[in-house]
This record gives C-alpha cells, structure tokens and sequence, in this order.
C-alpha cells in the first residue's frame, strides 16, 4: 500500500465513462504528474482525489484511509487552482489563514504559520496587499502559500503554471522543483505541457482518453514509451516515427526505411530477442527521438550501435543552443538535433548519425511498443 | 467632392456639436418642466395659482404648503398630513427591500454555486414571477394574507412585496454570480467553509455593485406601489402612495393645488434621493459583467 491510493478508480456521467479503472499507488513525498491533451480525464481524476467530484467505482485512500465520502475539506489535502482562486476580498494573510481560521486554528498559532509560509515564499512584503494589487507570479506564491500553511498529506495541483507568461512558468517550475525537494512532500500535479511533466515528477502518468497510457519515471517514459501516443506525446520536438520494414541481417535484424529520394536504407537494431523476431518481414514503426538522429561529431559517445545514413536535408531551422535539421524519411518529414554550428545546408545531402541503443519499435496495429533498447 | 482638410473636420465637428448640444439642452429642460412647475406652485399661496398663471415664480413665496402636506392637510378623514404614511412606507419598505435582496442573493448563490437536477427550470419558474401582471394575484394573495393573520398590517405588505420582489433580485443575483469563479467556492470548500459561510465571507463581500442595482430596483418599485398598498393596507398600513391619492381626491373643501404639489413631491422624494445617490453604480452594476475589465 503505497501513501495516496487510486485503487480501480472509474468516474462515469451517466451512461458514459469518463476515466476506466485507473490505479496508482503514490509513495510518500513523491511527486506524480498527470500529463495528457484536454479532455484525457486528469483533471478529473484530481478533483476526484480533492473531492470535489464523485468516485463512481473503486476506491481512494490517503494512508490507508479511504475517504471516497471524506468531505474535501477533511480529507487533509489542499490544492493550487489553475486561476490561483485568491478570494478577491481578502488580504494576502487573509487569504493564506482562510484555511486555518476555517479549522478553528488560535490566532497566534495562525500568525507563526502565515510568517513561516510567507518567509519560505518570499512574499513577507505582500501580505497586507489585496490578490487584485499582486503579479500573476505574486499570485502563484499566494496561492501556494495556501496550500502550504495548511500543512496537508497531500497537495494538489491544477495547471498551476499555464497563466503565467513564459518566461515566468520557467522561474516558477524551478521554485516548485526546489519547493518539493526541501519540503519533501506528496504532490500530484496536472498539467497539459509535457516538459513540465518531465523537469518535475519523480513519475508520470500519461494519460489519454480516460486511461492511463503509461505510469513510469521521466527517463522510462522518454526512453521507452509503451506505445505511439506516449511516443509522440512526450517529448519536443517529437519522437520521429518512421515505417519500417524488419528484415534479416546476418544474424542481426534491421529496419528497412526509405530515404529522400525512395532509396532504401538499412539501420541495424540493438534488440534481437525472440519477440522482435516475431515481426521479421513485417511492418513495424521505427521511433527515433530528434537527438538520436544528429551529425557525426554531436552523436553520443558511449552509444554501441551508431549508424550512418546519407539522405537529403530539407530545411534547417538554427534555434539558438540547437539547430534542427529536416529530413525526409519513410516519406515522412523527421526532425534532427544538431549541434548550433553543424555544416549542415538545405538541399543537399549529409551524413546522419543514428544513435539505434535510443530506437524504438511499434506495432502499428496494436500501437504498443514491441520492443525497447537494449 | 472636396477633400476634408482637418481644419474643415475640426470646423464641422464644432457646429455639429453645438447643435446637439443645443438639442440635448432644450429636451433637459423640457423633461424638467413638470418638475419646475410643481415645486413654484408648492411654494406659492393657493390665491396665486387660482388666479391663473401656473408657470409664474411666486410673488409670495412661502413653505406653508409644504408644511401642510407634511403634517396638518386632511387625508381621509383625520388631518393628520402625510407624516404617519410617509413612516408606514418607510417601515414598509426597508425591511422589504433587505429582505427580498438577501433571498435573491441566496437564491442566485445557490442556483449557480450548489447547482442541482432541475435548477433551470427552478429559475425559469421564478422569472415568471416577474412577468405576472400584478391584478391576478390580488386576490389570491388577500386570500393568504387574511389565513396567514396578516391582512391589513405592514407585516403584509412586506410579504406580498418580497414575494414579487424576489423573482427579479433573484434574476440580478444569479446572473451576477453566473461569471463568480466557481473555483473559489471550490477553494473555499477545501478550505473547510461551509455553505453559510462561503456565502458570507466569499460571496457577499464582492457583491457590491449588484446589491446597489437590486436595492435601487426594489426600493424604487415597492416604494411606488400604489396597487398593493390600496388592496392590502389598513388604515394604520397605509403607504404613501394611497395617502396621497387620498390627499388629492378627497372631496371635502378647497382643492388646495400648492399642498397636493408639495405632497406630491415628498411622495418622490426619497426615490429620487436613492438615484442621486447610487445611481451611478446603478449603471455600472447593470454594464458589469458584460465588458471585460
């Protein structure tokens, strides 16, 4: 039994299933996100765990309590809202107290805790002002000084990021990261932005159309994505994912892909078990990430199987710290990650280095992964 | 066609503006007239307006009719002045008007905030209530008010206008509350507020703006009633409205003009006094909500 449990937790609206039997166990001071397009059901299945939506079937537990009929406010839990929600009215403290007054906390014992939130968040300056005088980034420590104060098991987050302009999501996503490793404490956040999803979590949830696609660590999910849509979901810019042909070679096996002008290219796998085997002759989908696919000198040193192909670069697009390279392959448009200063030039052709230990193999009809790196 | 210069802009933006100016002037003043007239014949002796000329500025100006109206002409059968009537309407009024506000405010929390099967068609049947010609329910409502005990007092008359009123504060206070966040109720839920008090420390205190529209609404309408107060008040209940009335028609004596228009205008007083007053965040409680920022 893990800390927080979702234990075959479906939500249904009538007749229609929303989110199917998700289960998850979250591990004390862990720090899940549930990432996944609008409409995947992940913020419904975080205010199921706030309580502010219903659990159809299954069961929900925060240390081995069930609280599926805990009133949200009992369940000692506090959540960060996607508008922040600062009771427009309040002051500052006010709004940071709200919480404890409502709990019947002793004034002192209020003030200790507002100076020790606001001292944490930095916000010791701002507490007299009303939410309406603040930044949004001001707000954002506001509204998480909320949660803070209330010292709760587990907290919850809703896309507490996505009003902030750029540049202020980054600073904010670092001061959460910092927040969570000082602190220690259990959190589950949503988000719809995979790189938040990645800089953060100690785990994922990658959701989609109310299941959960995969549940792994940041580096098994980039590395090994269960199927297609955690694949292209995860990651930018996206895994390249090529249709391929496996034939034998030796006593290896390799994919056969196109190259720009149709020509056959032959990429060597790593994996050569009894499942990939399974699929000799057949058509496979070959999944390459961006920096998997690179220029001699930027490929990964300690990589084992490094391959070159020759093919025609289309476009190239320098962004500052990377350039990225067009290329066409399978017939489909694959993106390269190269060094700023690669000699790399549209129209003509190059050598691409491929990085295989990275590659990827889907069955397209059942768009699971067949098979990982070795 | 000429070309526009912007000195010839300037000079036409400049006639067109007085003309509207000019415009806009003449119809003030002309929707003032009946106001000007009532308040230079309230300050006149009778003889000066039986005399003849209505629009002339008194020669002798004088406060005795206004005086009279307020405490000594006769209404009904005492000479009482409008005094008694002008309290019974104030008695009836405020706690009507506080009341039928906090229920449309509760109403309107509750029909966007703790939604529930059926709540639009709930609200829809509310509106109704302000679309019911107000002759239908007459007896009816007599009917109640006379098994409730209540026929004749104040007490009534503050049921029937709550009643009527709260269709429409609950119509202002839904729609207000419609665009309130619901994640701060759902903040203050977690928070630990109960149902009361999310609506006391959460909700009432950002609604200010339509409070002052609802209130103006209310006070405007119950203060006004003529039809409620003639069916349903006593003697002792009566609103202005009906006393005035009474002050006017009544049959005995001279027609004193310069009292029934000072009566009149202290009939109106407090109405006018609640537009002076908040009539600006009348305008913008309607506006609010409907342009961003």
């Amino acid at each position: 039994m893990g800390f927080l449990d979702i234990n075959n937790a479906v939500k249904a609206y009538g007749a229609v299933e929303v989110l199917h039997q998700v289960d998850i166990s979250v591990e004390e001071g862990e720090f899940l996100v549930l990432v996944g397009p609008s409409g995947c059901g992940k913020s419904t299945l975080l205010n199921m765990i706030a309580g502010l939506e219903s659990v159809t079937k299954g069961t929900i537990s925060i240390k081995d309590r069930v609280i599926n009929d805990v009133h949200p406010s009992k369940r000692n839990i506090a959540m960060v809202f996607q508008s922040y929600a600062l009771y427009p009215n309040m002051t500052v403290g006010q709004n940071i107290t709200f919480g404890l007054e409502m709990h019947g906390t002793p004034k002192p014992e209020r003030q200790a805790k507002l100076a020790d939130v606001a001292k944490l968040l930095q916000i010791d300056h701002l507490l007299d002002r009303k939410p309406g005088q603040l930044s949004g980034g001001q707000r954002q420590r506001v509204a998480m000084g909320r949660a803070l104060v209330r010292d709760p098991d587990v907290f919850l987050f809703d896309e507490p990021l996505s009003n902030l302009d750029a540049k202020l999501r980054v600073d904010m996503r670092t001061e959460i990261k910092k927040l969570h490793q000082r602190l220690k404490r259990t959190i589950v956040y949503v988000t719809h932005d995979q790189i938040e999803a990645m800089t953060l979590s100690t785990r994922i949830a990658v959701m989609n159309k109310g299941y959960i696609q995969q549940l792994g660590t940041p580096k098994e999910i980039y590395d090994t994505p269960a199927n297609l849509f955690v694949a292209s979901f995860m990651g930018s810019p996206s895994m390249n994912l090529i249709p391929a042909v496996l034939v034998a070679d030796g006593d290896q096996i390799a994919a056969r892909i196109t190259g720009f002008d149709g020509q056959p290219l032959l990429l060597r796998l790593s994996q050569n078990d009894q499942t990939i085997r399974n699929y000799l002759d057949a058509q496979v989908i070959l999944g390459i990430r961006p920096e998997a696919l690179t220029d001699a000198d930027g490929a990964d040193r300690n990589a084992r199987n490094l391959q070159v192909i020759r093919n025609q670069v289309t476009v190239t697009e320098p962004a500052g710290s990377d350039t990225f390279v067009t290329t066409v392959l399978g017939g489909k448009d694959c993106v390269a990650r190269m060094r700023a200063d690669a000699d790399v030039h549209p129209g003509q052709p190059f050598d691409f280095t491929v990085n295989m230990d990275k590659a990827v193999i889907f069955d397209p009809k059942t768009e699971d992964r067949i098979a990982g790196r070795h | 066609m000429s070309v526009a210069t912007q000195d010839s802009a300037v000079r036409t933006g400049r006639i067109t503006r007085t003309f509207i100016y000019v415009f806009l002037i003449f119809f003030a003043l002309f929707y003032l007239l009946p106001f000007f007239v009532m308040v230079i014949n309230s300050l006149k002796p009778l003889g000066e307006i039986t005399g003849g000329n209505m629009m002339a500025l008194p020669q002798d100006w004088t406060i005795q009719p206004w005086l009279s109206a307020w405490s000594t002409a006769q209404i009904g059968v005492e000479a009482t002045g409008l005094k008694p009537y002008f309290i019974n309407s104030i008695l009836m009024v405020v706690p009507a008007v506080a009341i039928s506000t906090m229920l449309g405010a509760l109403n309107g929390y509750i029909l966007t905030k703790w939604t529930f099967p059926g709540h639009k068609i709930l609200f829809g049947l509310m509106l109704f209530s302000c679309f019911i010609p107000f002759q239908i329910v007459l007896i009816p409502m007599a009917r109640v008010l006379g098994e409730l005990g209540l026929s004749g007092s104040t007490t009534g008359l503050i049921l029937v206008h709550v009643v009527y009123g709260v269709g429409f504060s609950t119509l202002y206070f839904r729609n207000y509350y419609a665009a309130f966040p619901t994640e701060l109720v759902r903040a203050a839920m977690m928070d630990g507020a109960g149902f009361f008090r999310i609506f006391w420390r959460i909700m009432l205190p950002v609604s200010g703006p339509i409070a002052v529209v609802c209130i103006i609404w209310q006070f405007t309408n119950i203060w006004n009633d003529f039809l409620f107060g003639a069916s349903f008040a006593g003697l002792n209940a009566m609103p202005i409205t009906v006393a005035l009335n009474n002050l006017v028609q009544s049959s005995t004596g001279v027609k004193e003009y310069n009292v029934h228009f000072a009566g009149a205008i202290l009939a109106a007083l407090p109405t006018l006094l609640v537009y002076i007053v908040a009539g600006r965040y009348f305008v913008r409680g309607l506006m609010a909500g409907s342009v961003k920022g």
